[in-house]
């Protein structure tokens, strides 16, 4: 476990001192940044001009879940997308077969081998809302709230990039992936607002299939006073099962995978 | 024999090409639609959910005509796809323009034909989605045979007026490749005011005055409610004659700016 955070820290070491090269896009990141937040921040002005809550969240607390979007979003832009992408590419021409033949475990190195770092500036911008929209509540907040936001967050983030990996994963059967891709994408938009807002159906969807609910809505509940231990459970036994299924389907995925040469 | 067709020749090979092509990748389409039918209809649910906390209706529009209004949106959108401006830094920085030029014609002459041909196929497939979109949401439509008729114009209206302000955007590229931040405030300024986001009518007063005099409600608002809101006669056809006009001006700025663009592209290359 230390050899493999150590590993996984060396990698992210290089991808940021790669990516340092290219400072000015950290100004042009932050530009495209701020018009993002300053859109959502439109949207919620209009919503709130008609209403005064939202499938019961009030606009301060819908805030809060805008900021976790923005938060989430940053993270797998900076390090799950660009893995997944190289990784989906790495199976189409065979170059896997470098990865595969070196001593460490092949999902780890799959999954830490590129950093985007300026896609990053998304994170900052959304904790600084997720602390601005919070500490903005009426209500103070305890710090088991922030740790019960930090936690759901990880375990969600866990949840995403399974999720993520399954979904690259399906370019060892069918080599055409991107489009999936671009679905994923799409669906994500609608972690903007909490699930409670979405009719069952797309309730259910949100949160079992694309797991939006467990990566935004959930910490965003541990901030807004909604956190009950059985939705922290139900957090953890869904991120354990979704771990553990990935772990499986990426043994019986590399059995799929030819190779280059065969 | 090419030239005898001409233009018009030149244009039902390359749409005829596109859909031979196109259809060939189906299920990349699909998956396509469905990421983009993803957008409207949050914000569909989320309307809808307005409307519901206010006893049925924001602004005067009910939930079903927010349903019919998102509903019409997924077609207008698959009509209003034209030439990404992210594709023009491909096509510069790997030549790809060099062999358009060669061809003894202007080159959006080929985007527009291709990307027309492209909706037989995207809007083939769309119609099983619409459908499904019906039946789960219930939209409320009231739709008289001149609206339908003003809307098969509009929809081509948007796509011609679409395809030239993303062309002009795309030339950016001519002059500099950091174009991201640049796009990024197009299309926000485009989501905010075409009535992609919102039905135009819910803006406050003063941003409805900005969408009025900027051509972007033309390519998504206006051909939306032709066929999904209450329009008059009369400004169902001043809109058909403000699409001509913005077409028009589309038509020279694409002019203009090509001229000066494509030179800047010579002395890059030479």
């Amino acid at each position: 476990m230390r050899e493999a955070l150590r590993l996984a820290g060396t990698f992210l070491r290089i991808g940021i001192l790669n990516e340092l090269q290219y400072r000015v896009n950290f100004a042009f990141s932050l530009v495209q940044s701020l018009i993002a937040v300053g859109t959502s921040l439109a949207v919620l002005a209009l919503v709130f001009a008609n209403t005064t809550s939202l499938g019961g969240w009030s606009a301060g607390e819908l805030l809060v879940v805008m900021g976790a979007y923005v938060l989430v979003g940053g993270v797998i832009r900076t390090v799950i997308q660009p893995n997944m992408r190289q990784l989906m590419t790495s199976v189409q021409d065979g170059t896997l077969d470098f990865l595969l033949t070196k001593p460490a475990d092949g999902q780890l190195l799959a999954s830490v081998r590129r950093v985007e770092l300026w896609q990053g500036v998304d994170v900052l911008v959304g904790t600084a809302l997720v602390v601005v929209a919070a500490v903005r509540l009426p209500g103070a907040l305890s710090l088991v709230d922030a740790l019960g936001f930090v936690v759901t967050l990880l375990l969600g983030l866990i949840a995403i990039y399974c999720f993520w990996l399954v979904l690259t994963m399906l370019s060892f059967w069918i080599t055409y992936v991107d489009p999936i891709i671009e679905l994923f994408d799409g669906m994500y938009q609608a972690g903007r607002w909490p699930v409670s807002v979405y009719p069952g159906w797309l309730r259910v969807g949100f949160t079992v299939l694309v797991p939006l609910a467990f990566a935004v809505t959930v910490p965003a509940s541990a901030l807004t006073g909604r956190l009950t231990g059985w939705l922290l459970l139900g957090s953890l036994a869904f991120t354990t099962v979704l771990a553990t299924f990935t772990r499986l389907i990426w043994h019986h995925a590399l059995h799929r995978y030819s190779g280059a040469s065969a | 024999m090419g030239t005898l067709n001409g233009l018009p020749g030149l244009y039902a090979a390359t749409a005829k090409a596109a859909v031979q092509t196109q259809f060939q990748y189906r299920t990349a389409h699909y998956a396509y639609i469905l990421g983009m039918v993803a957008e409207p209809v949050v914000y569909l649910v989320v309307w809808s959910a307005v409307a519901d906390t206010h006893g049925g209706a924001v602004g005067g529009i009910t939930a079903g005509q927010f349903a019919a209004y998102y509903i019409v949106w997924t077609l207008v959108r698959q009509m209003n796809i034209v030439f990404t401006p992210y594709g023009w830094e491909e096509r510069i920085q790997k030549g790809e323009l060099s062999g358009h030029l060669l061809r003894p014609v202007h080159p959006i002459h080929y985007d527009l034909a291709y990307f027309a041909g492209m909706k037989v196929v995207t809007v083939a497939l769309w119609l099983p989605i619409g459908a499904v979109l019906w039946v789960a949401f219930r939209p409320t439509f009231d739709i008289s045979p001149l609206e339908v008729a003003v809307f098969a114009v509009a929809i081509w209206g948007a796509y011609l007026i679409r395809s030239m302000l993303l062309w002009v955007l795309g030339m950016i590229t001519f002059w500099t490749t950091r174009v991201g931040a640049i796009y990024d405030v197009y299309f926000t300024a485009e989501l905010l005011l075409s009535g992609r986001l919102v039905p135009l009518a819910l803006l406050p007063a003063w941003a409805g005055g900005i969408a009025d005099v900027l051509p972007f409600k033309y390519t998504f608002g206006y051909p939306i409610e032709v066929l999904a809101g209450s329009l008059s006669t009369r400004e169902l056809l001043t809109g058909l004659g403000l699409q001509a006009v913005w077409t028009a001006v589309g038509v020279v700025l694409v002019a203009v700016v090509w001229r000066f663009g494509v030179r800047r592209y010579g002395a890059v290359g030479s």
